[in-house]
């Protein structure tokens, strides 16, 4: 049936398509359903931004997307700005370039948005593709340019002189092995990594790590200064080349002692040996400082009862990415006296820290874009539940969340610590 | 338009720099060596130039240290061709009159145009290289420039001096430019491209002949100025630390 | 050969840079040591007004031109050279400036003698001339030994006392006629401009205070801005004061903010978090007020202030202005 134009008052003639007749793909579906005017939105873009994305290794499956929005709801950024996967599709497709726009650095490679995706839109693989492109392009942030090239140069995203890798040692109380220089095998390799060998946090909370091995007789050595970063989070951040050939040298550096186990204090190390070094050619039976330590709690003799409320932030590279959520807890809720309150966001849906996929070097950056930071989010979070200690178990955690706790004016409530150090607290004399 | 960047490899301040056993010359044992600071600038504004305004770049190494790492770093960057130069530069580095007078024989071969390196290393004791290479080139110089434009046969540069004056100047080619800072930070050499680079560029090498420009100075003692571990701390009255403060900040150089 | 000491003087039209009267200082003591005349070399059209400021040598010489205007360093080498080759002078004192950077190496050449560059201290010993070089970012000094007796001698600014190059008195003063090739240099000086101030670079500066979250309040900034302008210099801040909007971004120092080097560090209530301290810890020398005295900032400065920092801010701020008249 024809349009009656005379009714569609408001609209002039001349912009009325209409076909009284049509057929598609040779069915007849002539009708009033064909009305149609001058072209409109769907027309205004083309594909061809989205279609740069999904061309690349890792980029295909953000075009899946059918904007249901169930990703935004748990994106950790989102929280806090204006973010999320279903978002980013959306600008994408309406004439954002991903390649040069701000947002590309924001995801922290989290997981949440693909834990509860249904079509497995996948950021964490996503995000390195194109921002390994943007990077190849001479477009990456200023800060986390920096990091690359100390990473390339030192071998630490510190910059600190890889001569120093091992000097964290000397303050820890106790003879920690180098098999470099012991030349014996030993049960366990700990993989340090940067922030426990370098920053003065996480340097104690290495240390508290290594008494706790020696106390418990645990048979282990590290590598020292020939240990380099593992890069897990730079292969996120877009540096892929990076990685691997960081790889390649820490794989060649590994052959070159025997072990049984590698231990690593790093979840973002934990995720690369596992789930990445095999394909270079690298496999190793992992396991994370708290998952060694979780089984030996019955063997340790308790000086000191804990009387604090603590609650317990999931890094996402232990957690969601690689499913382990009992092993901190266990010995959270072994330590004497101590009173474990979960947060609301925990376990698969633990809040983020912001420090992943290269987001712990785009503080500067992040802060021109979010109101406050992930890590401020959080510990806002662990005050709520009336917290006295945010428990942690990834050394990017304890700088991020104490920094958080002062900029948060929380300052005197809220404590963090590396859960080795409370370990290290209520098994020795107060 | 044809750019030479000479780049040297100085000691990297991050490491701890010791003093070898007969007291001479720091300790190049295991030495850390990057491309000095501001050689990283004059390749920045060399590929700059380039982007603006067409020019063919070629990067310069003295063959020791990471030469080749430091050379496939330029190409992967932009550079369209690196040439290492391969002789007796085994004495003391400190004497940059022999480094000056092989990148000046060097340039004079290539043919260049325009000469961008660093205003200055860390380690100059014999006079900075870009004005020593100017010298025996007979070419005239800039030094501590800050931004360069090009036309045909003149280089437009900014000079920078202290208490934020910037003087302009022209300076007919050819010509060498010590360059302070780029007029970006410098870009970022992908290590996938690097890599593709070491696979698959060629690295042009060029003998130098051993020459005595002879800097004319012998190094008696090198040694470490005493430093205090931790901050030596100044006590007093508010008036009396003042006063004390004032000292130290004339002492280390602040002109009033 | 003479145990004469020619001194280069800087200045900007008419304007005697500081730096010249601290190598005028050691001039005279060399030209002491080695039985010389101290001689200051002025070139530029404002020679004449500059060369009363040179009170504290001998012979002031003056070289008028047009093509000395401003600074063309060409221009400048050429002149000097010219006045100098037939002189033979034992040392020739440049500052290790802009200037002096393109003036020291060249002139060296031109003369061939050797020059000293980054120089804190020269001694003469029995005939043979030593001089102590700052390298490495001050972390190593080094002690050359001139052969020949004559060099060109660049010197760090802020490594000699001004006081001893300013002098009431008045010396001779010389003309000399210009070289003739000046008209012929490659190298034209175009014009002089001021940096805009909007636009500081914290990581070009040589001297930067910067405030931590010790100031406490936005209200209290004045405090150590009057400080920073008493000092010539911008004034910086640790990351949190710039999250609160009291500074801007350009102005911050530290892992997410700029990385400085500059020769003075003054860091006022300011903790030293790891993240703040990788941005500042090569400066040269770092100075730390903090009231706290096991802030860790005061592993990292080589001079430390425990106290209120609104006692000794204020204190130092009026020193300095005194000072700077």
């Amino acid at each position: 049936m024809p349009i009656e134009k005379e009714k569609l008052l408001s609209v002039e003639p001349a912009r009325i398509h209409e076909h009284e007749h049509l057929v598609l793909e040779g069915s007849d579906i002539s009708g009033h359903w064909n009305r149609m005017f001058e072209q409109r939105v769907l027309w205004d873009y083309t594909p061809d931004l989205l279609g740069k994305i999904t061309a690349l290794e890792g980029g295909e499956s953000l075009g899946w997307c059918y904007q249901c929005g169930k990703c935004v709801g748990v994106c950790p950024v989102d929280v806090v700005g204006d973010y999320g996967p279903r978002k980013i599709f959306r600008k994408v497709q309406s004439g954002t370039d991903l390649f040069t726009s701000d947002d590309l650095w924001l995801c922290t490679t989290c997981m949440n948005c693909l834990r509860v995706c249904p079509k497995e839109v996948d950021m964490v693989k996503i995000m390195p593709a194109v921002r390994e492109q943007a990077m190849l392009e001479g477009n990456v942030p200023a800060e986390l340019q920096d990091a690359f090239e100390k990473t390339a140069k030192y071998g630490n995203p510190l910059g600190e002189p890889a001569r120093k890798r091992a000097d964290w040692t000397r303050d820890a109380g106790v003879e920690v092995p180098i098999v470099a220089k012991t030349g014996k095998p030993v049960d366990l390799l700990w993989w340090v990594e940067c922030y426990p060998a370098y920053h003065p946090r996480g340097k104690e909370a290495a240390r508290a790590l290594a008494r706790t091995l020696v106390a418990l007789g645990v048979d282990f050595g590290i590598i020292g200064i020939e240990e380099k970063c593992v890069a897990d989070s730079q292969r996120l951040a877009g540096e892929k080349g990076l990685f691997e050939s960081l790889a390649e040298e820490n794989i060649k550096t590994l052959r070159n002692y025997q072990f049984r186990r590698l231990m690593v204090t790093d979840p973002h190390a934990y995720n690369a040996f596992r789930n990445e070094y095999p394909r270079y050619g690298g496999s190793y039976e992992v396991v994370h400082y708290t998952q060694l330590l979780a089984p030996l709690m019955s063997k340790i003799e308790w000086k000191k009862e804990l009387r604090y409320k603590v609650t317990f932030h999931d890094p996402c590279y232990l957690g969601r990415h690689n499913g382990e959520y009992e092993a901190p807890r266990a010995i959270l809720k072994a330590i004497p006296g101590l009173e474990l309150v979960e947060m609301f966001r925990c376990r698969q849906n633990g809040y983020c820290c912001g420090g992943g996929g290269g987001g712990m070097w785009l503080d500067g950056f992040n802060t021109q874009h979010l109101r406050e930071r992930l890590s401020e989010r959080r510990v806002r979070e662990a005050v709520e539940v009336g917290a006295e200690v945010l428990a942690v178990c990834c050394p990017f955690e304890v700088s991020r969340f104490e920094d958080a706790v002062k900029s948060t004016g929380n300052e005197g409530k809220l404590l963090v610590r590396d859960i080795v150090e409370l370990m290290d607290e209520a098994r020795r004399a107060a | 338009m044809h750019i030479v960047v000479p780049l040297k490899q100085s000691p990297d301040l991050v490491e701890e720099l010791e003093v070898n056993a007969e007291g001479n010359d720091i300790d190049r044992q295991g030495l850390k060596l990057q491309v000095s600071e501001w050689d990283e600038q004059a390749l920045e504004e060399a590929l700059c130039l380039k982007e603006a305004s067409g020019a063919n770049v070629t990067a310069i190494t003295a063959d020791w240290g990471g030469a080749d790492l430091v050379l496939f770093t330029a190409l992967a960057k932009g550079a369209d061709r690196a040439l290492k130069l391969v002789g007796d530069f085994s004495t003391t580095m400190l004497d940059n009159h022999r480094l000056a007078r092989a990148l000046a024989s060097t340039v004079e071969q290539l043919g260049a145009n325009l000469v961008l390196t660093g205003v200055q290393s860390v380690e100059d004791l014999d006079g900075q290289i870009p004005v020593l290479l100017a010298a025996m080139l007979g070419w005239p110089h800039v030094s501590v420039v800050t931004g360069v434009e090009l036309t045909a046969d003149a280089a437009q540069v900014k000079q920078e001096h202290s208490g934020g004056l910037v003087a302009e100047l022209e300076v007919k080619l050819p010509a060498v430019l010590g360059v302070q800072a780029a007029r970006r930070a410098p870009r970022y050499a992908p290590v996938s491209k690097v890599r593709q680079m070491q696979k698959g560029a060629k690295l042009e090498q060029l003998s130098v002949a051993a020459q005595d420009a002879g800097s004319g100075l012998k190094v008696r003692r090198v040694f470490k100025p005493q430093v205090a571990a931790r901050a030596e701390i100044l006590e007093g009255t508010a008036e009396e630390i003042a006063a004390k403060l004032l000292a130290v900040l004339r002492e280390r150089g602040l002109s009033l | 050969m003479t145990g004469d000491v020619y001194v280069v003087v800087e200045h900007w039209n008419g304007t005697i840079a500081e730096v010249s009267f601290e190598l005028l200082g050691l001039g005279r003591q060399l030209a002491q040591a080695s039985g010389g005349k101290l001689h200051a070399l002025v070139l530029g059209p404002e020679a004449k007004e500059v060369a009363a400021a040179c009170g504290a040598a001998d012979v002031t010489i003056c070289v008028e031109h047009d093509a000395l205007a401003g600074f063309s360093p060409e221009a400048h080498i050429t002149q000097l050279a010219a006045i100098l080759k037939d002189r033979s002078p034992a040392f020739t004192l440049v500052s290790n400036t802009s200037k002096g950077m393109d003036v020291a190496p060249a002139l060296a050449v031109a003369l061939k003698v050797p020059v000293v560059t980054n120089v804190a201290a020269v001694a003469v010993n029995d005939g043979a001339i030593v001089a102590t070089s700052q390298l490495y970012g001050g972390k190593i000094a080094v002690e050359a030994e001139l052969a020949g007796g004559r060099a060109v001698l660049s010197l760090l600014a802020g490594a000699f006392p001004a006081d001893h190059g300013k002098s009431a008195g008045a010396g001779a003063i010389e003309t000399v006629v210009p070289a003739a090739q000046l008209g012929g240099s490659r190298v034209a000086f175009k014009r002089l401009i001021e940096a805009e101030a909007s636009d500081v670079d914290i990581s070009k500066q040589e001297i930067l205070v910067t405030v931590g979250r010790g100031i406490q309040d936005k209200d209290n900034l004045p405090v150590v801005q009057e400080l920073a302008d008493a000092l010539g210099c911008p004034l910086c801040a640790s990351r949190p004061l710039v999250d609160a909007g009291w500074l801007p971004k350009s102005r911050q120092v530290g892992k997410s903010g700029v990385t400085v080097k500059p020769k003075i560090y003054l860091a006022i209530g300011l903790s030293g978090a790891p993240e703040h301290v990788q941005g500042m810890k090569d400066a040269t020398t770092i100075i730390a007020v903090n009231s706290d005295p096991k802030a860790p900032i005061f592993d990292v400065a080589h001079f430390g202030v425990v106290a209120d920092l609104f006692d000794v801010v204020p204190a130092l701020t009026e020193k300095v202005r005194e000072l700077r008249g």
